[in-house]
């Protein structure tokens, strides 16, 4: 019993890495289309070598802690930004039960679990202290406006983020990721009904994830590089690797609450398939966070946190209201 | 108008969607495909010849003289009938060009009075030692035209008397 959910975190956390690795890929190759070039195509294949490349580089640089950084906090920084975003990755279902060689397996660790929602909300709210600590703890000044900014803008989207989460759950009566999954399966995908909680959930995820538009914090013509400035090596690698993860599974959580998660075509006689359609589902996901990066400017800073108490607070709540209605109205 | 109307982002977006997916992109993937270079545009030096393969430079240093970054050095020797080289008097028997000197103004070229050095269209000029950088007159002269021989070359005696070569307008 003990192996069955130690290697599906094993399995989970090789997807979450590897999943890394392809995203900055796709993101060169994508953003690169957009701007009317190409893109890296040079190490292997179309480019597809060139994550690792870059991970063989990274491992190789030296690591500067600075002098007068405060050592426990500079290090344990990139560990708290990383580890909530894999964490996140234990409560997406990726499909309902299927056989596996004799034994039925649960595609997912715990898709049942019936506080799901809440778990997703408080561990999210853990990688503030990443940024927070790594802005501190550098000893300079323009890495701890970075952070500060980062850690501002975190919490005031957390909050929209939050309250957006409340209408799937209002539709499937339940926090459980599964049972949203299964309720959807059922109507319709919930992002027809709940199409302004959609737009609203997605911009909140991309000022959590320090995405462009909202990346003041990592902005480099800003700030040098914000809170990671004094970052080199491993350090910074793990900081990347935290935003795109966060950005992986923010995403497959969107894709669950609002484009029906594993759901698709043939899901139901073959239940492997689950996992097909929820990457595609994450690709596509991705793929608009990486539009919106390509075509907007960045949001001054105080204009990013009146958006988010001002205008996006408020259409949050309005959309709770909306849902009530709109549940009522269809019979959901 | 609200700045917080999506209209025009929207619009936007859909602006950079049509460019990804219509547009081609106008990467030279470069070993491959390479741009060319306008008529006069001055890279890497080259020690031009004469149609029957006698060399163009007579070694008066004219060149030399006339670099504003010190960067060209030329030895002369004599021309003998057994052995010519150029159509005049002397040769440049030591030409070097220190690359790393050069700024590629062209001032040789215009100094030059039998249009012999010319700077040429060759742009990739990277090097790893630094011995490399300085360029001797066998790698800047040019390959002899197509039906003549290479330098030296056995002449009859009598045919080039002249100390300066005839010069022709240029063209």
């Amino acid at each position: 019993m003990i192996w069955e959910w130690v290697i599906k975190s094993i399995i989970i956390f090789f997807v979450c890495v590897i999943g890394f690795a392809y995203t900055t890929w796709f993101e060169r190759r994508f953003l690169a289309r957009i701007q009317v070039r190409v893109g890296p195509n040079r190490a292997g294949w179309q480019g597809l070598l060139q994550p690792i490349a870059d991970a063989v580089k990274l491992i190789f640089k030296e690591e500067l802690i600075p002098d007068r950084a405060y050592k426990f906090a500079f290090m344990l920084a990139p560990v708290l930004t990383m580890a909530p975003a894999i964490i996140v990755m234990g409560v997406v279902p990726w499909g309902t039960e299927a056989n596996f060689f004799g034994r039925t397996v649960e595609l997912g660790i715990s898709n049942d679990l019936n506080v799901a929602v809440l778990y997703i909300l408080s561990v999210t709210s853990i990688a503030v202290y990443g940024i927070v600590l790594a802005g501190w703890s550098s000893n300079n000044k323009y890495a701890m406006l970075g952070g500060l900014r980062s850690t501002a803008q975190m919490i005031s989207y957390e909050l929209t983020l939050g309250l957006s989460f409340l209408p799937p759950i209002m539709v499937a009566q339940s926090m459980s990721m599964g049972d949203i999954v299964a309720k959807q399966q059922e109507s319709v995908w919930n992002f027809i009904p709940l199409f302004t909680t959609a737009i609203v959930f997605f911009i909140a995820v991309l000022a959590e994830v320090n995405r462009a538009p909202f990346d003041m914090p990592e902005a480099e013509q800003e700030l040098v590089a914000g809170y990671h400035t004094e970052y080199s090596g491993m350090k910074f690698a793990l900081f990347f690797m935290g935003e795109y993860v966060k950005m992986f599974s923010m995403s497959a959580v969107f894709s669950t609450l609002f484009l029906g998660g594993f759901a698709g075509p043939w899901v139901n006689q073959i239940p492997w398939l689950g996992l097909l359609w929820l990457l595609l589902k994450i690709i596509f996901c991705l793929g608009i966070m990486i539009w919106v990066r390509a075509t907007l400017p960045r949001f001054r800073y105080d204009r990013l946190m009146k958006f988010g108490w001002v205008v996006l607070l408020p259409f949050a709540l309005v959309n709770i209201l909306l849902t009530a209605g709109v549940i009522e109205l269809f019979s959901l | 108008m609200s700045i917080y109307n999506p209209l025009p982002i929207i619009k936007g977006m859909w602006t950079t969607l049509k460019s990804a997916l219509f547009d081609k992109t106008v990467t030279l993937q470069y070993p491959e495909e390479k741009r060319t270079m306008v008529t006069r545009f001055k890279g890497r030096h080259h020690l031009r010849r004469y149609d029957n393969g006698l060399e163009k430079c007579i070694g008066c240093a004219l060149c030399a003289a006339a670099c504003p970054a010190d960067a060209i050095f030329v030895e002369a020797s004599e021309n003998t009938d057994q052995e010519r080289f150029s159509p005049g008097e002397r040769y440049a028997s030591t030409y070097e060009i220190n690359l790393m000197r050069c700024i590629y103004c062209g001032y040789c070229e215009d100094a030059c009075p039998t249009e012999a050095i010319q700077l040429g269209h060759d742009y990739e000029l990277a090097y790893t030692d630094k011995r490399d950088s300085i360029i001797t007159r066998i790698g800047l002269l040019d390959a002899p035209p197509e039906g003549a021989e290479g330098t030296p070359q056995e002449v009859e005696p009598g045919v080039f008397t002249r100390s300066i070569p005839v010069m022709e307008d240029p063209k």
